[in-house]
């Protein structure tokens, strides 16, 4: 199997597939803090932060990369500041994993939310009478009826986060072993001639792996709606 | 003693409450829709009183969250958690409280697991269990919280007639043993015959003592 792609090739997808761990893995934390504040704290501003939340989904996605270079770049106030203390983003795998989180983060929140408020909320009120302080109310009762659901947002994340182009080119560019994803290296086979071959072969491992990502996702939300439908019991 | 004196107001509707309740059981009495539920979260802490105070043995209760105030609730449906088995619902409280139950109540998971009958149970999941089997379970799992004061809003509601009569038996040994203040709502005072020491009735956005209903 390890002569069916060339080291470059393998390259990309070891690369994609750390690029989307770790875009889920940062997204995690702010989703899951994002969503319960959406979910259940009306607070003025909400509608503002739904939007900006959901804005990477209707922008296109040049212009979020863009947005992430000014912000993020050697030269932008974020990137400077970053920089100072090690940390560089633009033109690295770690601006990639940036950029990923970022355009993957309206379905991670979205996912989450679904499950927060699909939490039977008498649960939480009894749990309260019982003497668990608000943070043990949510660590015991609220997010482990909603893990199905923030398992699920997870999947789907990864799944956006490896297939993610467009703000990932923009932002740290197409360098092959640095920054050169699977989209990205199917993208350079398309713009030389005779490169269609290899570009087919990458296309098809990143629709299987897309597909057994939604199915993981499918299959979860199921479970969802089953724990949701015993939460009456 | 729990001492009430308090007004409670959403858009039209008024409470108004005024008693004393001592240790034993009072039944409350009245009309659907009446505020029977909603004094029990005003006691809680699940609902802010407009004016007014709670004090249980003496201290004020009215600006403590529920989960500070170690008043036990039983709710209408028993609100049992259902990822968590029979054994981890009951012990739920006692992650959060180094109280001891006051004495005479029973202080243990043995103790109440005796007191109502549920060791079989232990190792079940919520979904696996009877109306009535719910409902000892919730009991149980507000008096291991150790629980000053334990609410109980018509446990015995959503229980078919064989249930009831089935459940009965437990909330009188609840009541002789525990020696706890209880506040107990019911549309049905024959329930509580012989059990209750005293009588509230809420109607007409007031809730005061009221003598008890002769049937």
């Amino acid at each position: 199997m390890a002569d069916w792609f060339t080291a470059e090739e393998w390259t990309a997808i070891a690369l994609s597939l750390k690029v989307a761990a770790w875009a889920t893995l940062v997204s995690l934390p702010p989703g899951i803090a994002v969503a319960w504040l959406l979910a259940r704290r009306p607070f003025p501003g909400r509608i503002l932060l739904d939007g900006l939340v959901h804005l990477p989904l209707v922008l296109p996605p040049v212009v979020t990369g863009y947005i992430l270079l000014i912000l993020f770049g050697r030269q932008g106030p974020i990137g400077k500041l970053l920089a100072e203390i090690g940390i560089v983003l633009a033109f690295n795998w770690t601006g990639a994993v940036l950029a990923c989180a970022v355009m993957a983060f309206p379905l991670l929140v979205r996912a989450i939310r679904l499950s927060l408020e699909a939490v039977d909320t008498r649960l939480e009120q009894a749990a309260g009478t019982l003497g668990a302080p608000p943070w043990a109310v949510f660590a015991t009762v609220t997010l482990p009826l909603a893990l199905p659901g923030v398992v699920a947002g997870a999947i789907l994340c990864f799944a956006k986060a490896l297939g993610e182009f467009g703000a990932t080119i923009t932002f740290v560019s197409n360098i092959p072993g640095v920054t050169q994803t699977l989209p990205s290296a199917i993208y350079s086979h398309l713009q030389v001639p005779g490169g269609d071959g290899p570009a087919l072969r990458l296309t098809l491992v990143s629709a299987a792996i897309a597909i057994i990502a939604l199915v993981a996702s499918e299959l979860l939300a199921r479970r969802v709606r089953r724990r949701v439908e015993g939460t009456d019991a | 003693m729990l001492d009430l004196d308090l007004t409670y107001r959403r858009g039209d509707f008024t409470l108004a409450a005024r008693f004393a309740a001592g240790p034993g059981l009072t039944a409350i009495t009245g009309p659907s829709g009446a505020g029977k539920t909603t004094l029990l979260n005003l006691i809680a802490g699940l609902l802010r009183p407009h004016s007014g105070d709670i004090r249980l043995d003496g201290t004020a209760l009215t600006d403590l969250p529920p989960h500070r105030r170690r008043i036990g609730y039983v709710f209408q449906e028993a609100r049992l958690f259902p990822h968590l088995s029979v054994r981890q619902n009951l012990r739920y409280g006692r992650l959060f409280t180094h109280h001891p139950a006051p004495a005479p109540a029973p202080a243990t998971l043995a103790d109440i697991t005796d007191l109502l009958d549920i060791g079989p149970l232990l190792d079940r999941r919520p979904r696996d269990l009877s109306g009535g089997e719910k409902q000892r379970v919730a009991i149980g799992r507000a008096l291991l919280a150790a629980p000053r004061l334990i609410l109980l809003d018509e446990p015995l509601a959503a229980l078919d007639a064989a249930r009831k009569a089935e459940l009965l038996p437990y909330l009188a040994r609840l009541h002789d043993q525990t020696r706890l203040p209880m506040l107990y709502v019911t549309h049905h005072p024959g329930e509580l015959r012989g059990l209750a020491g005293g009588w509230l009735r809420v109607e007409g956005g007031m809730a005061t003592p009221a003598p008890a209903p002769d049937q």
